[in-house]
Formats: structure tokens, sequence, C-alpha cells
């Protein structure tokens, strides 16, 4: 890729979409500006509070945060346990709050509710641990080829392309269908495996941007160690568009988990996984779209959130695009 | 959605003519225009098909989709008789063995014509054999020629084969030849049945690989065009000689990749027959077809096996697995989960074959909760409580894992749970390689209708069937035995004799024998026979006059 | 241009490499013996399948098999699948499935994305925007396979409007539901994209000079503020060839499309590894190709881009 400035940000950095380069922003994410008084961050807290949208998601993320790790609070009922001479593809009773028949039963006789519950666990889990992993690895290669340049620049940018010409969806299909056992671990890194790409761009031309500011160039002439300059310096002024471009990709991950489960090369049993649960259901989908609508409203939900999220932060950190 | 696609996989099976004698649907009741009208003998059968995974060589065809279209385009020596399972004879006038039965000669029928008008000998026969057996030829249904004398010279385990003929094959004049064997089998006419014994022209060997894009047969139709993943076409042959001439003028295989497409396709009537109704239709399709729904059994078994080699089943006692066989609900999953495609098993052996006998495994089926704790208890309990059961997940087949365990579970609380292999191969892999940690999902469709092959070839110790590790002695003894037998009655008794050994074994868990749901569109005539592998007979079918 | 173009197809040539041994080496690891699969739950004849290994080489080493691959590449023979027909075969029925697919669905992408995000740009603030921002954030929501089968439903199943399954790929009115579902993603991202350039752009100075210089107000939309506009989301709807491919995977499979998404779909499972590397080797190349017309369009699009 010749760094041709593309007018082009952050918005499809969600995985499904294999996003764009998201762009070499480069002059484009205006780091802080020095007039105003306020940090970039202190500015994007203020800016953040302000916003409907970050309070919704705000709100929801920590609801399904909770969901995620204490399940057993909001039903008893086992989410395996099944009982096919009662409850077999039971119709949801949507009176009965928070009762095991609420969203009904599955072609198992479990509750589908239940199942919901404990659904979220494995995908706040994959979620959080592939974008915090893609971070990392996106983000420290980045950093690295941003702020050297030369030949580890160009080793690492031909990796990036040479990953990022796979197509996301397929390169982990591929992986994944290697791999006979599939616990939430495996999926997490195979998704990260493919994921760090965008990362690592996004990182690569902030860090370039950053590096070229009076600042680090008045810190190198104080003489001090590279070490210091990247992590007290560089660092510092080039995370932003890494978050914003993680938080968005963190809800497409979750997607490509179900996705992936789905097509049966996910998560698999004994996990309880969304995916899983809407490919049961799309089975049965003709006389009981129950079993389908509530698994996939509960991950469009959970999506919903994250992207939301990323958004605002988007929106608060890029002030340009306001 | 895949999954859904074909819930079965044949991977062998015979040519049929068995009737539909158990068929479910009913007979025809009066009244239904189903069978009123008159058959256009030049009527176009249309029929589903999936790609064929290889070329249309009659040795080569492991899966149902080839060996489908191949069947109607071959004719072999051997038939089965309806309802009976007897031996019928179609391109052969007889097949008769030696006193011990490990000689065979057989007599053809004389006058009989492949469709290129060159005549179908003994040659035909034997060359035929010959080059299917031989492994530079990569037939992947080569090791049925193995009961043959000089099998090992064509087919070596290692390095080139010595010779380009079995010895034990002999061409006596152009209409017999007889086969020795390397023992004595005393139902190897039975094998006969099979796609892989057929004849081939001389043309055949000219160019085998253009042969396997436009076969030549000797069968009631012959073979038309093969438009790669749309449509296979077959046309009656007027010079068949048969038994089984073809009532309709052809058939046209339509290419599909989804059940789904097909029923819709069956439902506006742009196809005649479909292989199964998708997952997604099964609760409607008697409704949405009436009397034209086919809901008919087959001779095929689905169970869950123990793999003898881990420690968990290593030293079982039988009781053990007794019991968790009585602590699955077989009646309730066959009619919720399974939305009645299935039956449940009460034989090793399915129905259809020759020696099923009803009721043969008695209570190890039944479902009883109270008696499956208790006979866990008696024979000290599953080893660290916990099963698994290995399955394919590109098949459909998690559905009923899935409430075979929680039946387990709760009746038993021996903690159960699936374990998915992604795909047929990794899940067939790890069974080859003694890897699977459990249980793992066993599925046997007959390839001859005798019940030898539902146990020597599963449970034999030696068989290549058994990927269990299982072995038992005493059944070794009891079915080599049988197979020597004088006559094939004798050899069915003792086989159930056999069966009622592994009853107290348990060297599997049978759960429920198959059946095919499909439905035949308003074109068809009556309704439409099926064999017992399954799949329809279709020089049976008859097309309705427009 | 021409030199640029030239060092740009100089640069594809280890990436096209480094791409095609990543997958090569993905689909060689994978457990799952593919001959061994041909048997299915019937005994295997470990002598038989040694003799079709052979034959197809997959008893050499890995890099010598991906060495003897690009070999046969390069005189363009993509080899054959284990049931001996030619992978280009497979992939010259495919391709023309999937290119109409995907055609059509960038077609109503970009009519829908664009439109709504012009709408939403012009009226940046407004409720109208606030409506857009949330419908394409329900839709960035919810993965495509939900959005299929929710639409296969709603309009095949419940309403009858639309054939359940395609029957004939030809048919672009039998086309019309999946490429929608396909589409529907990637138009959300189009959408917002469009409605940042545009409010962006609506504030440039150029935009100000044209309103000055008295210039209609449809010929300010039509010409200044839409052929800027359109720069990122042309780079974006270029850059998502390879989403458009993994989302086909999907969307083939729920209406029964013969395209390369089936294809590739089965071969995968089938560990049919001389189709999954053909395939995917001819859509890095196709992705590749398409970046770098791209990047070359953008001289056309914005006068003050200039390669030498």
């Amino acid at each position: 890729m010749p760094d041709v400035t593309k007018a082009q940000t952050t918005d499809a950095a969600t995985v499904d979409a294999v996003a764009p380069p998201a762009a070499d922003t480069a002059g484009k994410q205006s780091p802080p500006k020095t007039e105003k008084p306020r940090s970039l961050w202190g500015d994007a807290w203020y800016d953040l509070r302000h916003r409907p949208m970050f309070w919704i998601s705000s709100v929801l993320l920590v609801l399904l945060l909770v969901i995620a790790a204490f399940p057993g609070m909001f039903t008893s009922v086992d989410p395996r346990d099944g009982d096919l001479v009662h409850h077999y593809l039971g119709k949801p009773e949507l009176g009965h709050l928070f009762q095991p028949d609420w969203f009904g039963y599955d072609q198992q006789g479990r509750s589908i509710y239940a199942r919901v519950i404990h659904g979220t666990r494995a995908s706040i889990l994959v979620g959080v641990c592939v974008t915090a992993a893609v971070t990392l690895i996106g983000g420290l290669l980045g950093m690295l080829a941003g702020y050297f340049g030369g030949w580890i620049d160009s080793v690492i940018s031909r990796i990036v392309d040479i990953f990022f010409g796979l197509p996301f969806l397929l390169g982990t299909m591929v992986v994944l269908n290697a791999f006979t056992e599939r616990k939430v671990y495996v999926v997490i890194l195979a998704l990260a495996f493919l994921g760090w790409t965008s990362i690592a761009r996004v990182t690569r031309s902030s860090v370039i941007t950053a590096k070229q500011a009076d600042y680090v160039t008045a810190a190198r002439a104080l003489g001090a160690g590279t070490t210091r300059i990247l992590f007290r310096h560089v660092m510092p002024n080039a995370v932003a568009p890494t978050i914003v471009v993680a938080t968005i990709a963190l809800g497409g991950y979750i997607s490509a988990e179900a996705t992936l489960s789905f097509l049966g090369l996910g998560l698999s049993d004994p996990t309880i996984s969304w995916g899983i649960d809407i490919s049961e259901g799309s089975k049965v989908i003709r006389d009981n779209p129950h079993t389908l609508l509530f698994p996939a409203g509960m991950l469009s939900l959970t999506v919903f959130a994250f992207i939301m999220l990323g958004d605002a932060v988007r929106d608060a950190l890029d002030p340009k695009l306001r | 959605m895949r999954g859904a696609k074909s819930a079965k996989w044949v991977a062998g099976a015979i040519v049929v003519a068995l009737a539909a004698t158990a068929c479910g649907g009913g007979d025809d009741s009066a009244g239904d225009d189903m069978n009123k009208g008159k058959a256009d003998p030049n009527g176009i059968v249309t029929a589903q098909l999936s790609e064929p995974q290889n070329p249309l060589q009659p040795a080569n065809a492991k899966e149902s989709q080839g060996s489908r279209v191949l069947r109607t385009i071959f004719a072999g020596l051997v038939d089965y008789e309806p309802g009976t399972g007897k031996l019928e004879y179609v391109n052969a006038e007889s097949v008769t063995p030696n006193d011990d039965s490990s000689e065979w000669t057989v007599k053809l029928k004389p006058g009989w014509k492949f469709h290129d008008g060159t005549p179908v000998t003994a040659k035909s026969y034997v060359d035929s054999w010959n080059w299917s057996a031989n492994i530079k030829n990569n037939q992947t249904n080569s090791s049925w020629f193995s009961d043959i004398v000089g099998f090992e010279d064509v087919h070596p385990e290692k390095g080139d084969p010595k010779s380009d003929k079995m010895s034990g094959l002999k061409v006596v004049d152009d209409n017999t030849f007889t086969v020795k064997l390397t023992q004595p089998v005393s139902y190897f006419a039975y094998k006969l049945g099979y796609d892989v014994w057929a004849p081939l022209p001389e043309a055949f060997f000219k160019d085998p690989k253009a042969f396997g894009e436009k076969p030549i047969g000797n069968g009631p139709y012959k073979f038309v065009s093969w438009e790669h993943n749309k449509l296979i076409k077959v046309r009656k042959f007027a010079d068949y000689k048969g038994p089984n001439v073809a009532k309709n003028g052809g058939i046209d295989f339509k290419n599909y990749t989804t059940a789904d497409a097909a029923y819709s396709d069956l439902r506006s009537d742009n196809v005649d027959w479909i292989e199964q109704v998708p997952t997604t239709a099964l609760a409607s399709y008697k409704t949405d077809l009436g009397d034209r729904a086919i809901d008919q059994p087959y001779s095929a078994v689905q169970s869950i096996v123990p793999a003898f080699y881990t420690k968990q089943f290593k030293d079982i006692d039988p009781k053990v697995i007794q019991g968790l066989s009585m602590a699955i609900d077989r009646p309730t999953i066959t009619k919720t989960v399974l939305q009645g495609t299935r039956t449940p098993a009460d034989s090793y052996v399915a129905p259809g074959v020759l020696g099923y006998k009803k009721g043969a495994l008695g209570d190890i089926v039944k479902f009883d909760p109270a008696q499956a704790k208790k006979l866990i208890q008696e024979g000290g309990g599953v080893p660290g409580n916990k099963i698994q059961i290995q399955y394919n997940a590109d098949q459909d087949h998690k559905p009923w894992v899935d409430a075979v365990c929680n039946s387990i579970r709760k009746s038993t609380g021996v903690e159960c749970t699936g374990d998915p292999k992604p795909t047929f191969q990794a899940d067939l892999d790890a069974r080859d390689a003694h890897e699977v940690k459990s249980m793992y999902r066993g599925g046997w469709v007959l390839d001859y209708p005798v019940n030898s092959n539902f146990m020597r070839d599963l449970y034999g110790s030696k068989a290549a069937g058994n990927t269990s590790g299982y072995a038992n002695k005493e059944f070794d003894k009891l079915s080599s035995d049988a197979d020597k037998a004088s006559s094939i009655d004798e050899t069915v008794k003792l086989y159930q004799q056999a069966e009622q050994l592994l009853a107290k074994d348990m060297p599997a868990i049978p759960l429920w024998f198959y059946k095919v749901n499909s439905g035949q569109s308003k074109n068809i005539l009556g309704k439409i026979e099926y064999g017992q592998d399954g799949d329809p007979i279709f020089d049976t079918i008859q097309v309705k006059q427009k | 241009m021409g030199r640029y173009a030239a060092r740009r197809l100089l640069q594809m040539i280890p990436i096209f490499i480094g791409t095609t041994l990543l997958i090569f080496l993905m689909v060689h690891i994978l457990p799952g013996d593919p001959v061994r699969a041909i048997y299915g739950d019937k005994a295997p004849d470990p002598a038989q399948i040694a003799q079709i290994k052979r034959e197809y080489g997959f008893d050499k080493p890995v890099l010598e098999q991906y060495f003897h691959y690009m070999l046969n590449l390069l005189k363009g023979d993509f080899g054959s699948n284990l049931a001996g027909r030619p992978v280009a075969d497979l992939m010259a029925d495919a391709f023309p499935v999937t290119l109409r697919l995907t055609l059509l669905a960038i077609t109503i992408e970009i009519i829908i994305g664009v439109g709504l995000g012009a709408w939403a740009g012009l009226r940046a603030g407004k409720a109208a925007d606030t409506g857009v921002l949330v419908f394409t954030l329900t839709v960035i929501s919810i993965p495509v396979f939900v959005l299929g089968f929710i639409a296969r439903f709603i309009f095949a199943d419940e309403l009858g409007w639309l054939p359940p399954n395609v029957q004939d790929s030809t048919d672009y009115s039998q086309l019309f539901l999946p490429a929608f579902v396909l589409a529907m993603l990637s138009m959300a991202y189009v959408a917002r994209l469009t409605r940042t350039t545009f409010a962006e752009n609506l504030r440039a100075d150029y935009m100000r000079t044209a309103l000055a210089k008295g210039l209609p107000r449809r010929r300010i939309i039509g010409v200044h503020l839409l052929r800027n506009s359109l720069i990122p989301v042309v780079t974006f709807v270029g850059t998502d060839v390879g989403g458009f491919i993994g989302g086909a995977v999907i969307t083939e499979g729920i209406f029964n499309i013969q395209g390369v998404g089936n294809l590739l779909y089965r071969a995968i499972q089938t560990s049919e590894g001389s189709t999954v590397t053909g395939v995917v080797t001819v859509l890095v190349l196709v992705i590749l190709l398409i970046n770098l017309l791209i990047d070359l369009l953008y001289a056309v699009l914005d006068p003050r881009i200039r390669y030498a």
C-alpha cells in the first residue's frame, strides 16, 4: 500500500465487512490542539457525558456484563435441562416475565430464556478477549512499524498486507475447521489470528503522525530513550484511533463468533452460544419463529450496544466528524 | 441449513427391487386422484440429485448420488425378491456354488447388449472385476473383490500389482464364468447385487475417464447427458432384456444443493421425487402433500458406540452399557426432536433384512430410568460418571445427540455432552486413529440384505467396519461358523444366535431405524415404490398421461 | 500513472505469494483426510487410500506441494478436485453467479446507501439524521445470517412475494432478496460514510464558493458535493469486496445459490484443498486488482491526487 491518504475513516472497522484499511488517518486524527485547556481525554469525556447514545449503550453493556458474570441471578433453570415430554417447542408466554417459559422452549424442550441468559457469557468473552488480543498484537506491530519505519515497517506492512488479503470470515473458517475441539479460547485465537490487521494499520498511521509532533522531537533532543518516547509520548497521543476501531470492532467480533457458530465452525457443546441456538432455531422457524427470534434479538442487542458505544467514543475522540 | 441437505450418508447400497411392503404411507385410498389416470409409457420422471462426487464408474460410487444414477444404467447379475429378500436373477441365468460354497459358477442370459450395441459376455464381467479390483485404477470399492482368489496380486497392500488379473476368475465360454473364493462364503451370490459387480463394455477400457463422464451400461436406461451441477439425463433402453423394463420414458436427475429448494419445487410439481423432506418442513409435509407424502422405512440403523480402547470402556461391565441404553427415551425423541423420521430400534439388525427379528433386544432398548440406574450401579457405574458422544457437525446430528444426552443425564445423573467434530472427515479420522474419547455416533446402511451385514461387518474383531476396538472371541467363532453354513437359512439362524450374544455384551447401543420422509409430485401415477436401501425403484415409476 | 501502476503490480507479487502460501498452509495442515472420507462409515481400504494419495501428491511435504501448485498455476492449471473435476471448471460455473449476485448487491448498496446518507447529511442534526443513524446502527448490529433468515421468513414464507430459494441463478428477480440481504450491512456503512462526508463537505470552502457564484442548488449538490463525497464511498465499496465474499458464504447457503461462497464452504467442509486454494487464490487476485483500480480511480475523482 502506498501512503495515499485515504479520506476514509474508521467507520467500517467491524470485522465481517472486512474493514477498509480503516484509513491511514494521517493528518486526519487531530492531536489535541494546545489552545484548549482540556486534554483530548478530558474533552472526550465531557463530550461523551452529553450524548444519550453513550448512556443508553453503557447501561445496556453494564446489564449485559452483569448477566455474563452472574447468569444465576436472572434464572435458576439449567439451560441444558430439556423436557421433551412437556416442553417440546413450547410457545413463549410473554406475560411470564423472567419465568422459564418467558421466551418459550426450543426443540430440546429447554428454556430459551435460560439459554439466552447463559449464552451471554461466551459472546461477551469472545468479543472482549478478541478485541484485547488484536489491540495488543495489532497495536504493538503497528506502533513498531510506524515509529521505526524503514525495513521494520516494510516487513510488518507486507505481513499486514498478506493477512489483509484473506477475507476475514473465510480465513477464520479455514482455521477453525482445523480444530476438532473448539473451546472459547480456540475461537478467540482464530479470530485474533486474522483480525489484527486493521488495528495495525490504524495504529501505524497514527503513530507516524504522532512521532512527527514537536514534543517528540523535543523529548528526543532532551535525550529520552526510545522506550520512554514510545510509551510516554507517542503512545498516549496515538492511541485514540486505535481505541475507536477496537470498540467498534468488538461488536463485529461477537457477530463473527455467532456467524461461525451458526456455520458449525464456532463454539461447540457444552458451551452455550447464541449462534448455535440460532442455527438450531432456523430449522423450525416456519412454525416456531420464537426459537430463532429471541437468541437473535439478544445477539443483535449486544452487538448494537457495543457498536453504539464505539460510535459515541469515535465521535467524542474525533471531533472533526461531529 | 446445510445440515438439512441430506440426513443420510448412504455409503454403499444394493441394487434393489424390494417392494415397499412395509410402506408407512398406507395403501392407496380410493378416490384419490394420485391413482387415477393413464400411464404414459414415454413420460419422463424428474428426480432430485446432488452432484455425484465421483465419475460414473460402477466400482467408484461410494455415495448415494452416483449410485442412484448408476443403478438405472447398469443391471447386475442378481437382485432381491420383493419382501423376502430372496435372490432373483437379472443378467444371470444362474449363480451356483460348489459343495462348500468356495467356487461359484455364473451363467449369463444370452443375447444381452450394452447400450452401444456390443454384446454382454462373461468377459465383460471378468474384465470389469479385474479392472475395478486393480489398485492402480483407484476405485473406492475395490476391496469388494477381496473374497476372490488372486485379489492380492492386483491389489497388494504395498507396492505395485503383480498382475492385472485375478487368478480366481475364469471365462468358460461366452456366457459362463467361474469365481474361486479364498474361503467359503455361503451368501456370496447375495453380494453380487451391489453396484461394483456390474459388467463393463469394451469401450470402457479404452478410456475409463471419459467413460466416467458418459457411461455405457446394460441396464433399463441408457445414459444421455450430464451437465455438471445441473442435470443428468437417462432414457429408456428399448433393447433391454431384463425383467425390470422401465415403465416410464426416462429420468431427468435434477441437481439441488438443499432439501429446501427441492421441496419447494416438489410442491410446485417441478420435480417429481425428492430425496428427503427438509427439516424445516417435517412438521408440515404430510398436510402439505396429503397422500403424496412418502413415509417409508429402509434398512439402516443409527447407534452410539462405546470406544472400547478407552480407559473408560476398556473393562466395562456390559450392564453399564445396557443401563445407558435403557436411559434413552427413544419413543419420545423420535416423535419430537427427530419429528418422526426414525423409529425406535429393537434389534442390531434393521428391518427388511433377512434375519431381522422384531424385539430381538427385548428390554434393553426400553426406556426405564429406574432400571437404568440400577444396572449402571450394579455394573460399577460409568468411570468418571461422564460420557461424550462424538458426531460430525456437518450433518444434522446435533439435535438427536443433545436429546440422547439430556435423556441419559436426566434419568441416570451421568453427565453427557456431545463432542462435535466439524466435518465427517474429522469424525472418521478420530475413529480410525482410535482417538474417540468416550462414545461415537455409528450408522449403517445395508450393503446386502442379510443380517450378517449388520453384525459380522461391524462387530467382528477383524471386521474393517469395526472401529471401536470391540472383540469377542465367542462372537467371532459363531460368525465364522455361520459363514460356512451349508445354506443361507442356516447362516441367518446362526447370526440370530450371535445377536443374542451381542445383546449380552453390548458392542453398541442401537437407537433407531431410518425412514425416508419424502414426497412425490402430482405427475406420478400411483405411489412410488422403494427399495430397502431407501432409494426409489425408478423403473417402476409411472408418469400420468397429460 | 503508468509507472505507478506498474510498481503497484510488482508490489502485488510478494503479497500474492504470501497470501496463497498462507492459505495453502492453512488448508494442508488441517486434519481431516479427504481421501479417507470417500469411504464414509464403511470400511476404508488403506492400500487404495495410499495409492490415491500418491497420485495426488499428498504424500509429499507441504512446501513441495505448494511449489508444484504454483508452477501449475503459472501454466493456468488449477488442478482438480478428488472427483477428478478440474477446479477451473468448478470456478467457471460458480464465479459468474456470484458476480451477478455481487453486482446486484453493490447496486442496491450504492443506491440506497448513498441516497439515505445524502438525505441524512443534508439534514445533519435533524430528526431524519437521527433516524438514519439509528437505522444504520440497527442494521449493522444484526448479523447477516439472522437477517437472511428473517428476510426469507417474512418475504418468502409468510408473504410469499419472492421465492424462498433461488432455482435459477441467472434470474435477477430471484437474486433480488439474497442480494438485498447481502447488501444490507455494507449499505449501512455506505449510508453513514456518505452522511459524514456530505455533512463535512457542506461546510467546505468550495461549497461556499459555489454558492457565492450563484450556482443552482441542484448543481451544487449533484456535481460538487456528490463528486467529492463519493471518493470515500468508492474506496469503501472496493475494499469491501472481500467482505462480500464472506457474506456470500452465508447468503448463498441460506438461499441455495450455486456461487463461489457455496463452493468454498463445501470445499472447506470436505477439506478439498485444491478447491479452497484455487478459489481463494482467485479471490485474492481480484481483491488486489480492485484495490489498485480504486487507487487509480482516485486520481480521476480527485484532481488533487496525482501519481508519478
